[in-house]
């Protein structure tokens, strides 16, 4: 693996992945089709770390799949671009993408006891990779496999290579896939909900590696995530989602410092403080996310938001600003907390 | 691994001996009985009495319990009433054995030669025409009784269209070597070309009747396990990893859905068993489910247990093998 330093890319570089206006839609027999993603627009450059933040169900892992090319083939369609390197993944042919996918732009996954194959072992599982990008023998691509184990933090890893996933520990599996997804040295990587499954000690670890690793590597990384601690620990760039759009973006110390929309402050004031005073109440967002999300006439988060005036049930929000910052509501909180 | 052979082996013989129990009293409790059908109309109190004691069934049932147990441990079964008298009962198992052999063998290979790769495209290709013409195709299969499917197709491929054999084995008059009495291979063996292909298209109608429920079977579970296994996590890895749909296919997806229909198949081999009692006597098959039918028709004692615990042996055994297969593939059992 190349050891050579990065510097975090300049803001205004070419992006490495212009994702514009991408929606997905999914079409339920008998049913009124479900937009789980609308009009997404976002850039990741190279070396930086790109938040998609959001609550359950609003479309964060949607996205990534279908940058990804990982949807199901039916019932779904994927409109918009996603340029990647100067190529539209979402126009490239099956087997094109297949090329892409693991050598240019690699994926972890949440949980990663399933997403490991039980019957093969961590070794195989790790080369196969690197057989199908590099063009190595298994023969060859094993000690670059423990290499890879080693270097993602896993102990003793000629021996791990014989294991099978059920034989490691959580953090461990993690570390795995992790490795697998570094294998051929991807310019992207995209995260999904890395940590969700782990215990809390392991999640701090396991982002600990990742920051480290997007350092070393000068990889660039998508990071998404219902939690906000991960992300400011890690991110340059946060994307708030609501109901499939990006409802706020801004870089992590801003909007942590000074967040604007009532959607991004609910998040924030959801979190469990252990510097809160005792017996305070956490303060959810009430209400969850509706199944099919009022976009075209109004706020989708106007039933839930406190700030809601009357425009927001009668209007849909604009977005106001460019790829780096940005906001869309009509009533965003006043600028200091 | 050798553990664990060993102690499923020690299972099997515990399972034998209260199957032996079972069977011992179940069929001395049958009307009828051997010496009944042995006199038949010149039955008289004197006579059957003499017969009795002669058979020993005279005695008081545990003690012919013991009595067989302690003759059946030195491999002595005793011997035919009525089905070939006099004939050592497990020498008519054993010279019935290699038939059913090669018919189940035919069978099995044709269940899952069809079961498997229908099943994964039927999975692969969920809600098509495809799909759901193999589902009902496999629904009749099992809900279609064995006879009967094994009666039309005698009746349409034998009689009316005269394409393959009626019934047997291998054409009367075929002057042919037996060296395992596995005719097909017998024929290889020997070289001996005409007499394997003779054998062969006698084998086709009876294991296509025999095979249709263990194919049925085995295409469902096959299907359902592809789409189980579909939805996996790890197989949305694999795809992330960018893998050929040919590695997909068989590291990935085919191995971890092999898992149940490995299972199955072992248990298709109690089908299998119970089926070729069916489609032997149809097609007269000296096998041993033939032999298991005409001892349940003349109430052969001897000849019927041996039958139905070599059966059960066979069955235990069978599953055994499966149970190794499965520690193969899965790691998970291995080290449980």
């Amino acid at each position: 693996m190349s050891t050579q330093r990065i510097q975090p890319a300049a803001r205004h570089g070419e992006p490495l992945l212009a994702v514009r206006d991408l929606r997905v839609t999914f079409g339920r027999r008998g049913e009124e089709p479900f937009r789980a993603v609308d009009g997404v627009s976002f850039d990741v450059r190279p070396g930086q770390t790109v938040g998609l933040v959001g609550e359950s169900g609003c479309g964060k892992s949607v996205t990534s799949l279908a940058i990804m090319g990982l949807l199901p083939t039916r019932g779904n369609t994927v409109e918009g671009s996603a340029v990647f390197d100067g190529e539209d993944l979402l126009s490239l042919s099956a087997p094109q993408m297949r090329d892409r996918r693991g050598a240019d732009i690699a994926m972890i996954f949440q949980d990663p006891l399933s997403s490991l194959n039980p019957v093969i072992q961590i070794g195989r599982q790790v080369t196969e990779v690197m057989e199908r990008h590099q063009g190595l023998s298994r023969k060859e691509a094993m000690p670059k496999a423990a290499d890879l184990l080693e270097r993602v933090g896993i102990p003793d890893p000629t021996a791990r290579l014989a294991n099978y996933p059920h034989q490691l520990s959580g953090g461990m599996r993690q570390r795995a896939l992790i490795a697998m997804a570094l294998a051929c040295q991807p310019r992207l990587l995209i995260a999904d909900e890395p940590t969700t499954a782990l215990d809390v000690t392991i999640q701090a670890q396991i982002l600990a590696l990742l920051k480290e690793l997007v350092v070393e590597t000068g990889t660039a990384m998508v990071m998404i995530t219902h939690d906000l601690g991960v992300v400011a620990g890690l991110c340059d760039e946060v994307n708030v989602l609501y109901g499939g759009k990006i409802v706020e973006r801004g870089d992590r110390h801003t909007l942590f410092a000074r967040p604007r929309h009532p959607y991004t402050v609910g998040l924030l004031n959801s979190i469990p403080r252990l510097d809160a005073p005792r017996g305070e109440a956490l303060s959810p967002i009430p209400g969850s996310v509706a199944d099919n999300l009022p976009w075209d006439s109004a706020c989708a988060f106007a039933p839930r938001c406190p700030n809601a005036l009357d425009v927001c049930v009668r209007q849909t929000p604009q977005w106001d600003g460019d790829d780096v910052v940005g906001l869309r509501c009509f009533n965003p909180m006043a600028v200091s907390r | 691994m050798l553990r664990f052979v060993v102690r499923r082996l020690l299972q099997m013989v515990g399972v034998l001996l209260v199957l032996s129990l079972l069977v011992f009293v179940w069929l001395r409790s049958l009307p009828g009985g051997p010496v009944s059908a042995l006199l038949g109309e010149r039955q008289t109190e004197a006579r059957r009495e003499a017969l009795e004691q002669a058979l020993g069934l005279d005695q008081p049932l545990p003690v012919q319990y013991v009595r067989f147990m302690q003759r059946a441990l030195q491999g002595d079964f005793g011997v035919s009433t009525q089905v070939l008298p006099g004939e050592d009962a497990l020498d008519i198992f054993l010279s019935r054995l290699p038939a059913t052999l090669e018919l189940s063998f035919f069978a099995l290979v044709i269940a899952v030669a069809l079961g498997i790769p229908l099943g994964y495209v039927a999975a692969r290709r969920k809600g098509t025409a495809l799909d759901t013409t193999t589902v009902i195709f496999s629904l009749v299969g099992v809900a279609v009784p064995v006879f009967f499917t094994a009666f039309l197709l005698k009746y349409f491929f034998a009689v009316e269209w005269n394409l393959l054999p009626v019934s047997g084995r291998q054409s009367i008059g075929l002057d042919a070597t037996r060296v395992t009495g596995l005719f097909v291979l017998d024929g290889i063996l020997t070289r001996e070309w005409d007499a394997a292909w003779d054998a062969l298209k006698h084998l086709v109608l009876p294991s296509l009747a025999l095979a249709t429920i263990p194919f049925a079977v085995v295409f469902r579970i096959t299907r359902a396990s592809v789409l189980d296994v579909l939805d996996e996590d790890y197989v949305r890895t694999a795809e992330a990893k960018g893998l050929t749909a040919r590695v997909i296919r068989g590291r990935h997806v085919l191995r971890n859905a092999m898992l149940p229909v490995v299972t199955t198949v072992g248990l298709q081999v109690g089908a299998l068993l119970s089926g070729a009692v069916l489609t032997e006597t149809v097609f007269s098959w000296r096998g041993v489910g033939q032999a298991l039918a005409e001892g349940f028709l003349q109430k052969d004692y001897p000849v019927l247990q041996v039958l139905i615990m070599a059966a059960a042996a066979i069955y235990v055994l069978v599953n055994l093998l499966v149970d190794i297969t499965y520690a193969l593939i899965d790691p998970r059992i291995r080290t449980r």
